[in-house]
């Protein structure tokens, strides 16, 4: 390198050493992910259920998943929910559908509550979203019979005429063939609170399910857990 | 006809990414346009799982961001590197490496991605043996484009190298990061994070993906071959400085301003919206400096055609990053947020801005490498004009869409109840789905052009013997 004149100023010596550059670079560029991503796993304050404990499902010694009842709380899903929740992410639904309620008036009108950040706390990866191309469906479980869904998963259009959604007549033919034990241990190992006894025998509840049982038992459990109170101020 | 430099620099790994970018660019808008018909005429789901739209569109992404951008941003950051360091690069067989694993890749989306298999992260969707291929073949990559500026002949390195650089350090950290997962079968896992933290850990990698990938590659470009192919230096070398380093500590702060309104705390989308109103500011200087680069030779855009292609790319993207900004205010993105708007705006970037720049950056590298003109003038002027009024079809279509949906959802009628369900405004966006098809076929048909004007340069180079003709004269000669 025809080097023999020394580097007038900071920006001369990043222009003729390559290393100073690169790692001033990785400095730099590192900043402000950190500071943007850190504080959400340390600030307390991020997940609204440690200040509102009754947010989260305080299951008793010897209760199963199934001896939850709608409102008691957040929980795991059910081995049937989270098969529902693969067949979710498998189809991309998150391309059309969001799962994030804001705090406006014709949001609460049209769904519900506002999303809190502890309700999909057990989301491995998070579906919020980022278009409505159809409706968010953050609140959408219990609003629909069983029936209404599936009708409307084989033939969207029978029951919405103005939908563009895809038909998914192959959900109420194939059976649930993955191993749910093994996706509820990985869960398990992320911090997802299962029991070993949620798991064990988790592969014969799906015995005879669909992959539509499953999606349908998804739908309908989405915004039903935790009982959210209209005069509560969850977030700040 | 320059043999000098054919025989002195490894050109054929940059044929081969330059002409496999643009059989990705023909790929990509097609899976796009159908994917824009599907929402306008839902039949052509056609009740095959393959081919619904939830599974094409993550393959429509990845088609024209990392194949398409890819092939580009490595033909061109391997041909410019070896043009401004004054060698060879470092390692032909390494290069050799990322090409071919590069479109291993590509393969494995085009594979996985209908299968449905998937990691449900948008933009991120490939799982995590892809991902494991996608970090080696990139550090490859990276490490033979610095290596090849270590033994550089030049004392200073070239401002489009700075880019690149900033580019390859910032992808690698997002990708890591942003993929790390627990797999639950061979093509199956599950992201490590989960709710408020997966969200802005993946909005961080998204709007960086845009950022560095999309953008400070991008500008690498720009900075070699908008000065090459106008024959003139770049407007200002201190213009350049500035928006560099401010581009690079910037930009990482603004990936929170996707989440404005959610269950993400206040302070952080509100530090990603104001960091994002302050990156007018830089972005504007990489555009200025971009267009001011003509001055004295404006004249040459009457005959240039692919002169033309760069300079309407900076329109587009001093236009797009004066909309980024806006959108990214709470008031507006309360509105624009889940719409149209911002598939349009995301559009006015990708088509607008990459590709118009990567596409001059390939004719300018086909003619260079295969030492000849383009084939046909003809063609390059109709696809410079299809690529410009597809884009702009397009842009609008989802501007007036986003818009009406935004405006329908909070709407009141006089009793104080929402107006319109949500069907409606599904219904009502039918005319402007379709139109956006329609841009998109014009823009495609662009791409179809290019492809063939491409394939007749290449055989013409051939039967004209001028590639055979570089690679033996003596040099000099």
């Amino acid at each position: 390198m025809a080097n023999d004149v020394k580097p007038k100023n900071f920006q001369e010596k990043m222009e003729v050493n390559i290393w100073a550059l690169l790692i001033v670079l990785a400095i730099s560029l590192s900043i402000g992910g950190i500071v943007e991503i850190v504080p959400l796993f340390t600030m307390k304050s991020t997940m609204e259920h440690n200040k509102h404990n009754e947010l989260v499902w305080q299951r008793e010694p010897g209760q199963t998943l199934d001896d939850w009842k709608p409102g008691d709380g957040i929980r795991p899903y059910t081995a049937l929910e989270l098969a529902g929740r693969d067949v979710y992410l498998r189809e991309g639904c998150y391309t059309c559908h969001s799962q994030m309620v804001r705090p406006f008036r014709d949001e609460k009108e049209r769904y519900g509550h506002y999303s809190l950040a502890s309700e999909s706390m057990y989301d491995h990866p998070f579906q919020w979203g980022s278009k409505r191309t159809g409706p968010d469906l953050a609140r959408l479980g219990g609003k629909y019979s069983d029936d209404w869904h599936r009708k409307h998963l084989r033939a969207p259009r029978s029951v919405v005429p103005e939908s563009v959604m895809p038909n998914y007549p192959w959900l109420a033919e194939n059976m649930i063939s993955w191993d749910i034990e093994v996706r509820m241990s990985a869960m398990q190992t992320l911090g997802v609170p299962y029991l070993d006894s949620d798991i064990k025998g988790a592969n014969e509840q799906l015995d005879g399910k669909t992959e539509e049982d499953a999606m349908v038992a998804y739908l309908q459990v989405l915004g039903t857990m935790a009982d959210l109170d209209e005069n509560k101020v969850y977030r700040e | 006809m320059d043999a000098a430099a054919e025989q002195k620099y490894n050109f054929d790994v940059v044929r081969w990414f330059a002409v496999m970018s643009v059989v990705y660019l023909v790929v990509g808008a097609l899976v796009g346009v159908y994917i824009a018909s599907e929402l306008a005429w839902p039949v052509l789901n056609f009740d095959s799982p393959y081919i619904t739209f939830g599974r094409l569109r993550p393959l429509h992404t990845n088609a024209v961001i990392f194949a398409f951008g890819g092939c580009v941003l490595m033909a061109t950051a391997f041909y410019s590197v070896q043009r401004t360091c004054g060698v060879r690069l470092w390692s032909d067989k390494l290069a050799w490496f990322t090409f071919w694993g590069w479109n291993a890749i590509i393969v494995g989306a085009v594979i996985t991605l209908p299968l449905g298999l998937t990691g449900g992260k948008e933009y991120a969707e490939l799982e995590w043996p892809l991902d494991i291929l996608i970090a080696v073949v990139w550090l490859s990559y990276f490490f033979n484009f610095i290596m090849t500026i270590s033994i550089r002949k030049t004392s200073h390195i070239y401002v489009s190298n700075w880019f690149f650089l900033g580019m390859m350090v910032m992808i690698t950290y997002l990708h890591v990061v942003n993929s790390l997962a627990i797999p639950v079968s061979l093509f199956d896992s599950y992201s490590i994070f989960s709710g408020v933290q997966d969200a802005m850990i993946q909005w961080w990698w998204g709007h960086n993906a845009v950022g560095f990938y999309l953008t400070a590659g991008f500008l690498g470009i720009m900075y070699y071959f908008v000065p090459k192919q106008a024959g003139r230096p770049v407007y200002s070398y201190r213009l350049s400085v500035i928006h560099f380093w401010a581009l690079m500590f910037g930009y990482v702060w603004l990936g929170a301003h996707h989440l404005q309104y959610t269950a993400l705390p206040d302070w952080t989308g509100s530090l990603g919206a104001a960091v994002s109103l302050a990156m007018i500011i830089p972005s504007w200087g990489g555009a200025v400096n971009g267009m001011m680069t003509l001055s004295g030779a404006w004249d040459r855009l009457r005959d240039d055609y692919i002169l033309r292609f760069l300079i309407m790319s900076l329109a587009f993207y001093a236009m797009s990053t004066f909309e980024g900004p806006v959108m990214s205010l709470k008031t507006v993105n309360a509105l624009s947020h889940y719409t149209d708007w911002t598939v349009g705006h995301v559009h006015s970037g990708a088509l607008g801005w990459v590709a118009m720049v990567g596409m001059g950056a390939i004719y300018h590298l086909i003619e260079k490498t295969y030492h000849v003109r383009m084939a046909s003038q003809a063609l390059l002027n109709a696809h410079f004009w299809t690529a410009t009024i597809g884009a702009v079809v397009y842009i609008v279509a989802m501007w007036v869409s986003g818009i009406m949906q935004g405006l329908m959802w909070r709407a009141y009628d006089d009793y104080g109840t929402l107006a319109y369900t949500f069907a409606e405004s599904v219904e009502a966006m039918h005319p402007y789905y379709a139109m956006r098809a329609v841009g998109g076929m014009i823009f495609l048909l662009g791409a179809v052009l290019m492809l063939v004007n491409v394939i007749m340069t290449v055989r013409k180079s051939v039967s004209e013997g001028n590639l055979q003709q570089a690679r033996t004269a003596v040099a000099g000669a």
